[in-house]
């Protein structure tokens, strides 16, 4: 389901230490590419750079088709070669919605000649995602969809859902969902909690995604089938998956490094770029998402990269779109906030952008053995660079990072056996 | 040797009471009562402002809030002009950011922004040189609103220290609510928060307030503030009908103690939140608001044009 530009491949030498979790590697090796796969694996002097499989992000809006201005194929991808990503699946709800095989199929040729990592479709599960009729869902999967999404709105209707998770089995591909109870969360453009009540934003409400997400993990079960939920938020939401996993229900979760690392504080600042949905939670589901993404619970780490023009964001707080870039930063964001204070292991973070979401949605893992193609990203883990608005490959700056300094840097990427990134200060 | 010159002044603008503390509030309060003075002349015009430009910025209805603005600028003697949403380049789709540099072009001294939307004041102080206050924006903030009526509860009980105030009604829709809450922290008066549980937000007691669902948590009050009742809430099921939340919570003769006195940000819905008879009763002081509604700005007019920052003021008696 993954549509790179062709079966070409560079050949390179990446030397350091080699970190594969999943495959228990820490050593420090040599890695010969040949022609984009990898031909010798061998004793290397210690020190340098940390080579691990390139990530893997289940979540990016690349808004196109319809909103060229804030993100094309070539731009999305080219952030996300630069973020140290090998692949990306990208977000139906575009316009038009992509619905059918022919917009499909428009989208995977584009993909073919623009796309420098890469990247994976998703369909919507129902026609204009406006959640009344379900969308044909094996054509297409035969077209090339990477699984079912109606994201960006929930799907309201429980008939629906259930009809989508009994039809969606003739195809393999799963739905991924998106938990929010419109009449709860309504009005709503900030967590329901005392930051809200304080600056009298409208709130939204934990409930709004876990009464959803209970619902939808309960007809996951009843009809034995997989679902992944997406950007999870509230610590109520994690117990519930948590609950279900335990009752062998084939769920998995994604969390975004925004709500891994801010709370809904981060709002008293009105800044347009705190503002996403589901929303900045609180402290306690804060360390929620972080525990269930340190035992794997959530095994997931997503960006939601949701770029918007400079105008849409530069309005009042309450008028500005959903929404943050999150390509660029993420494992700058997440070795700053999570590693290096201690929070979180460097395996853990890498396992969770990297086999975590390929599993979840049945991609193959990147691995770093002989034979395999070359997905591989090359770190820095003492670089510190403060991330500013010209520095982004992505058409949009929305990010909820500027002006910060992060610590670790995305060096190389190597993407299906291409060199698909290589930052400048890069010897 | 090099020309000594003063840093220029930092801005100073009235976003949210948030920013302020209480010699701020105090100092506002003080100018306003000498302001009072002042206008208790036969000619009620003042210099203080001449040649300083003050502008208007209304994206929502506003009859008091408006009008008292710009009486206050033109008492002070500054040019004045307001810019309402309708009627102006607005209607034709202009971004606020547009609105706000175009104005800015023209130097105002001071941008006076009420906006349906939290956070644009902060927008326009980001883009502009200019001094904001903010008028009301969405339910954040109304800060003059807060000052005005600390101004008219020190004016009935000559203190604000240990004042009890109970503050009725939606509590959620409401800016006055959230600004007077923090103000009343400022100059230690204790505030309760009355209103079903549907209209007082949660997580509001983090302002520093106590919160109460019956309407008995008004008798200990020295200061009744009844907020306006907003028809349109009846179609979100915040309440089930006018009629069954005036009987829980409208301030009849009967809910009002001798000594009490009872207060309104305006505009009243008469017989919904306060009972006619209390609205006309002498305990009401609701064109006292009124009036200190145009000393009070007067004030914080010349607090942000004029006053030189703290922080400044405090290095100097170091110096």
């Amino acid at each position: 389901v993954l549509v790179g530009r062709d079966g070409r491949g560079d050949s390179l030498t990446l030397e350091g230490r080699v970190l594969a979790p999943t495959q228990r590697i820490d050593e420090s090796l040599t890695i010969t590419i040949t022609d984009g796969v990898i031909s010798a694996i061998e004793p290397g002097s210690p020190g340098g750079r940390v080579i691990a499989p390139a990530f893997v992000d289940p979540h990016v809006h690349l808004r196109t088709p319809g909103r060229e201005d804030e993100e094309t194929i070539r731009s999305g991808t080219e952030a996300a070669a630069a973020g140290g990503y090998c692949a990306i699946l990208a977000m139906p709800n575009t316009d038009p919605v992509v619905d059918s095989s022919s917009v499909l199929g428009a989208l995977v040729e584009r993909a073919r000649e623009e796309a420098v990592v890469p990247v994976g479709f998703m369909a919507a599960i129902s026609k204009g995602q406006h959640g009344q009729e379900l969308t044909e869902m094996a054509e297409l999967a035969s077209a090339g969809a990477a699984a079912f999404t109606d994201d960006g709105r929930p799907v309201v209707s429980a008939g629906l859902l259930r009809r989508a998770l009994q039809y969606s089995a003739l195809t393999d591909l799963r739905l991924a969902l998106h938990c929010e109870e419109p009449s709860l969360s309504c009005g709503g453009h900030a967590h329901e909690g005392s930051v809200a009540a304080e600056l009298g934003i409208g709130p939204y409400p934990s409930t709004a995604e876990s009464v959803m997400v209970e619902r939808d993990l309960s007809l996951a079960r009843a009809e034995a089938r997989p679902i992944h939920l997406m950007h999870l938020s509230a610590r109520e939401s994690v117990a519930a998956l948590e609950h279900a996993q335990a009752n062998g229900v084939p769920a998995t979760g994604e969390v975004t490094p925004h709500h891994l690392v801010l709370t809904d504080d981060a709002v008293r600042s009105l800044d347009p770029n705190t503002k996403m949905n589901p929303p900045l939670r609180g402290e306690d589901d804060r360390e929620a998402l972080r525990d269930a993404l340190r035992r794997g619970a959530i095994a997931c780490v997503a960006t939601d990269h949701a770029p918007h023009a400079r105008q849409e964001k530069d309005v009042p707080f309450e008028e500005a779109p959903f929404g943050v870039t999150g390509l660029e930063t993420s494992f700058a964001a997440l070795y700053t906030h999570l590693v290096a204070p201690g929070i979180l292991r460097l395996e853990a973070l890498l396992e969770r952008m990297s086999a975590g979401p390929a599993r979840a949605f049945g991609l193959e893992e990147p691995r770093i053995e002989v034979g395999a193609r070359a997905n591989l990203v090359a770190l820095d883990l003492d670089d510190e660079w403060t991330v500013a608005e010209d520095g982004f490959r992505s058409l949009s700056a929305n990010s909820w990072l500027l002006g910060e300094t992060l610590r670790g840097r995305v060096v190389k990427t190597v993407a299906d056996g291409r060199l698909a990134y290589e930052s400048s200060g890069a010897p | 040797m090099s020309e000594l010159r003063a840093p220029a002044a930092p801005k100073r603008h009235l976003l949210s009471i948030d920013e302020l503390d209480r010699q701020d509030v105090e100092r506002i309060l003080e100018t306003a009562e000498s302001l009072a003075g002042s206008l208790e002349r036969e000619v009620k015009k003042l210099p203080t402002l001449r040649g300083r430009t003050v502008v208007n910025l209304f994206y929502e209805s506003s009859t008091r809030t408006l009008a008292s603005f710009e009486l206050a600028a033109k008492r002070l003697s500054a040019d004045t002009m307001s810019i309402r949403s309708a009627g102006s380049s607005v209607d034709k789709g202009e971004s606020l950011k547009d609105t706000a540099l175009t104005l800015a072009a023209y130097e105002p001294d001071v941008i006076v922004v009420r906006h349906p939307s939290i956070g644009a004041p902060q927008l326009v102080a980001r883009l502009t040189d200019a001094h904001v206050v903010n008028a009301g924006d969405g339910k954040h903030q109304h800060p003059t609103q807060a000052l005005l009526d600390l101004y008219t509860m020190r004016r009935a009980f000559g203190r604000l220290e240990g004042l009890q105030v109970a503050i009725v009604g939606d509590v959620l829709h409401s800016r006055v609510a959230r600004s007077l809450v923090q103000a009343l922290g400022l100059v230690d008066a204790r505030t309760v928060l009355v209103g079903p549980p549907t209209l007082v937000p949660r997580g509001i007691e983090a302002l520093g307030c106590t919160v109460a669902h019956d309407i008995g948590a008004v008798a200990d009050a020295d200061v009744v503030y009844v907020l306006r009742m907003q028809h349109e809430r009846m179609g979100q099921a915040f309440v089930p009908s006018l009629r069954e939340y005036t009987a829980l919570y409208g301030i009849t003769p009967e809910r009002v103690r001798v000594g009490q006195v009872v207060m309104h940000p305006g505009p009243m819905n008469r017989g919904v939140e306060i009972d006619p008879r209390v609205a006309d009763s002498g305990a009401a002081l609701v064109t006292d608001q009124v009036r200190a509604g145009l000393v009070v700005r007067m004030a914080v007019l010349y607090d942000v044009i004029t006053v030189a920052p703290v922080e400044l003021r405090e290095r100097a008696e170091v110096a």
